[in-house]
């Protein structure tokens, strides 16, 4: 390991990291007695199910709506679908159609074994799992050919919602420079329980994640990332009540980044901490599968919480974060853990507790492609110095190596980003990059200094937390407002009737077969 | 209303006010936008148009910018032709002596007696929670403790996205003397809706001039906030001191003691 150049005692890290562990496999146990309608909705999805009845419902929702409500949840929707392959000939696609129109009782069908179900629909998994494979490929394909970004990437977002009128933005933003697009994602839709169909041209606050919406962006970043000599990538959020479904989508559409983080669904949209960290399991497992970056939500406890008295909460959910990937195999280069630059501008030497902590995260996750938020929550209307704050945030992120770079917009706190403002920001950050390229090889801090010591302070609370923490177990301490000092209860908050434990024949072929690494 | 204000230079008329640049009456206005044209002489030119027919003379394109798909960014400059006469300017404004949190403790005692209960809630679809967070949560913001701190106020934050017939049966429920609503998201005007449709709530539900209803938010002003059918708005820079002693003075002046 490099020194580190905050003098961080690499015992109490190893100390945090392995009680993070301890508490993510606590959690583990709960996690795979369960599974979710989501969870079996992404099934059916990745079986090759999709589109929506007369109604609007998609017909993911239908099947499993109808094999929940004939009391066939805790077997798995992989084994009725295949079941009834073998029951009918007919491909999963028909089998829903018909199940849709009321012309199939799936729950009714004679029944095989379990490995009968199984061995049916494997071909089919297969074919999905090599669909997804070829998008992985031309990922890989791209960037070996037209290349990619220097880290830090700059990431911009799209908000108009239409995603016709995005795609013009993100065009433009690409020929501007930026490396990440992502489309911002309507708030209604994290608590709708399932996933909407087709393009969207009217959405409020951004537009809704859709499989045709990613197809689109996708196309057109493509277009212009050819163009420009530079791979363009693409985020949405797997995250919400459809988390896995989200992130089957993604993988099919070859999204490249998903805000992916049960905790900030459980705090900052009230989804039931039971529904969310099983539904976090199987999307992190396909978004480990096809080498997509997920996005932690832990920025967000500072958007509520004290950006200096609670920056160990932000460590401490990282350390969790990072053990929950490792348990759905995914590599550290695609963990996007997530952090920010949100103290109060007017804390003096706020420029030096920033730059340890940043500088923090990069010692204790190196390889991570950490997430780095800009300011918002001081973020006043007066453009001017907003512009300077984003230029402080910069500095900080070039310094310390961050890999993704959320670029703050001096229009925040007032709209949405103008087609200008986007300009300015990448302007900006390109300036600061360029300029201070490597400030960080360069500069040492002096020892027990403001900076060292900063940091060492952080990672021993951090450290204490997760040790109360794994006393308490992890849904007694957000039900303690620990996190983002907001208060939830295990029971509470929306989504758990969705939620049911697996019975002894219950199979989805999707996960050993993910986690395997199969082609 | 002030004396004129008088500089080296040049005295101001306050029934004819320009923009000052670094002359007293220049006009001088500093403007951003894009136009969705091409990077090029015609664009600077089109920039330049579109500044006189705002209202500024010598129009001059500073700087232009390719946005990179046949649009243009430009900061232009021009002295602006018209004035405003500011001695005739009302504004209306929340009319309430502001009491620091230990005034409004006192307040309560002497004036109230009893607990005062508030109900805020971020209503909607909208999930940003930091303007309710900043009034009503312990920390408050930027140094300004929230109402949770308060002795004698019990202040229930209902958190984000909220439906307005939820907020209404806990304040019912509540017994709430007040209400609070924040709104932060105003994309296509939809915090007017939001806001209008709680004032019909709360009439169907007989409870209106019951309680004292407040909105709050960086798009709202006390004007607006009247015209919805509020008491009052609170816009930016405004904290929980400012919200508690409307409130704790409405209690008192309605007889709600």
């Amino acid at each position: 390991m490099m020194k580190s150049k905050l003098n961080l005692d690499p015992g109490v890290i190893d100390s945090a990291r392995s009680c993070a562990a301890r508490i993510a496999n606590d959690m583990q146990s709960f996690i795979e007695r369960h599974t979710t309608v989501s969870t079996e909705r992404t099934v059916v999805r990745l079986l090759g199910i999709d589109g929506v009845d007369d109604v609007e419902s998609p017909l993911p929702n239908v099947l499993v709506d109808v094999i929940k409500d004939g009391g066939g949840l805790p077997r798995g929707a992989a084994y009725w679908v295949g079941n009834a392959m073998i029951q009918t000939g007919l491909s999963p696609q028909e089998i829903a159609e018909k199940v849709s129109a009321g012309a199939l009782d799936l729950m009714k069908l004679p029944t095989a074994t379990a490995a009968e179900a199984e061995a049916k629909i494997m071909p089919v998994v297969l074919e999905t799992l090599e669909k997804i494979k070829a998008q992985t490929a031309k990922r890989d394909n791209y960037i070996a050919t037209i290349g990619e970004g220097k880290k830090p990437y700059l990431y911009v977002i799209v908000a108009t919602g239409n995603i016709y009128e995005d795609i013009v933005q993100a065009q433009a933003a690409g020929r501007q420079g930026a490396d990440v697009i992502a489309v911002i994602r309507t708030t209604a839709q994290s608590l709708l329980d399932y996933v909407p169909y087709g393009p969207t041209t009217e959405g409020f606050g951004g537009t809704y994640a859709t499989q045709e919406n990613f197809r689109l962006m996708r196309k057109a970043l493509d277009e212009v990332g050819e163009e420009v000599g530079r791979y363009i990538r693409l985020c949405n959020y797997s995250s919400g009540m459809c988390m896995p479904e989200i992130a089957a989508m993604g993988a099919i559409e070859r999204l490249d980044m998903m805000l992916n983080d049960a905790l900030y669904g459980i705090l900052f949209r009230d989804i039931n901490m039971q529904r969310t960290l099983v539904d976090q399991y199987f999307s992190r497992i396909i978004i480990g599968y096809c080498d997509v970056i997920f996005n932690s939500g832990e920025d967000n406890y500072l958007t509520t919480a004290d950006a200096y008295d609670e920056a160990h909460t932000v460590l401490a959910s990282q350390f969790i974060n990072e053990q929950f990937a490792v348990l759905a195999n995914i590599k550290e280069e695609q963990m996007g853990l997530g952090h920010a630059f949100e103290m109060d501008p007017n804390m003096e030497n706020g420029f030096l507790y920033e730059l340890s902590q940043a500088i923090m995260a990069r010692e204790i996750f190196p390889k991570a492609a950490l997430k780095y938020m800009p300011p918002t929550k001081f973020m006043t209307g007066n453009i001017f110095k907003g512009h300077i704050q984003d230029a402080l945030f910069n500095l900080v992120s070039v310094w310390s190596g961050q890999t993704i770079q959320l670029l703050g917009m001096m229009t925040e706190a007032i709209h949405t980003p103008h087609l200008q403002d986007r300009m300015y920001s990448l302007e900006n950050a390109s300036y600061i990059f360029n300029n201070a390229r490597n400030l960080g090889d360069e500069v040492e801090f002096r020892s027990d200094g403001i900076i060292q010591k900063r940091a060492q302070s952080v990672l021993a609370e951090a450290d204490r937390l997760l040790h109360d923490i794994e006393k308490e177990g992890l849904f007694s301490t957000i039900e303690q407002g620990k996190f983002g000092g907001v208060k939830r209860a295990r029971d509470g908050g929306k989504g758990l009737a969705g939620v049911c434990v697996k019975d002894a024949q219950y199979f989805n072929p999707f996960i050993p077969l993910m986690l395997g690494g199969a082609k | 209303m002030n004396k004129p204000t008088g500089t080296a230079t040049s005295v101001v008329d306050l029934t004819k006010v320009k923009p000052y640049g670094d002359t007293m009456n220049d006009g001088m206005v500093q403007l951003s936008f894009a136009l969705p044209i091409p990077h090029g002489p015609e664009a600077s030119e089109a920039a330049k148009i579109l500044a006189k027919k705002m209202g500024l003379d010598e129009p001059s394109v500073v700087y232009a910018k390719d946005l990179g798909i046949g649009y243009t960014s430009f900061v232009v400059y021009g002295k602006c032709q018209h004035t405003v006469d500011y001695t005739t300017i009302k504004v209306p404004k929340v009319d309430v002596d502001i009491m620091d949190r230990t005034q409004c403790e006192k307040f309560i005692e002497e004036n109230i007696k009893r607990t005062v209960v508030i109900v805020g809630a971020c209503t909607g679809t909208d999930a940003h929670t930091v303007g309710i967070d900043a009034i009503i949560n312990m920390k408050g913001f930027h140094g300004h403790y929230g109402l949770e701190r308060y002795h004698g106020i019990e202040a229930i934050n209902m958190g984000s996205q909220v439906p307005n017939e939820t907020l209404v049966a806990k304040a019912i429920e509540a017994k709430a003397d007040a209400i609070l609503v924040s709104q932060i998201v105003t994309q296509k005007d939809v915090h007017i809706k939001n806001l209008t449709e709680l004032v019909e709530l709360m009439e169907a539900e007989g409870i209106r001039d019951k309680v004292i209803l407040a909105c709050g938010g960086p798009r709202i002003s006390h004007e607006l906030a009247q015209e919805l059918g509020y008491d009052a708005g609170f816009g930016s820079h405004t904290y929980a001191e400012d919200v508690a002693s409307f409130v704790l003075n409405e209690i008192v002046k309605r007889n709600m003691v």
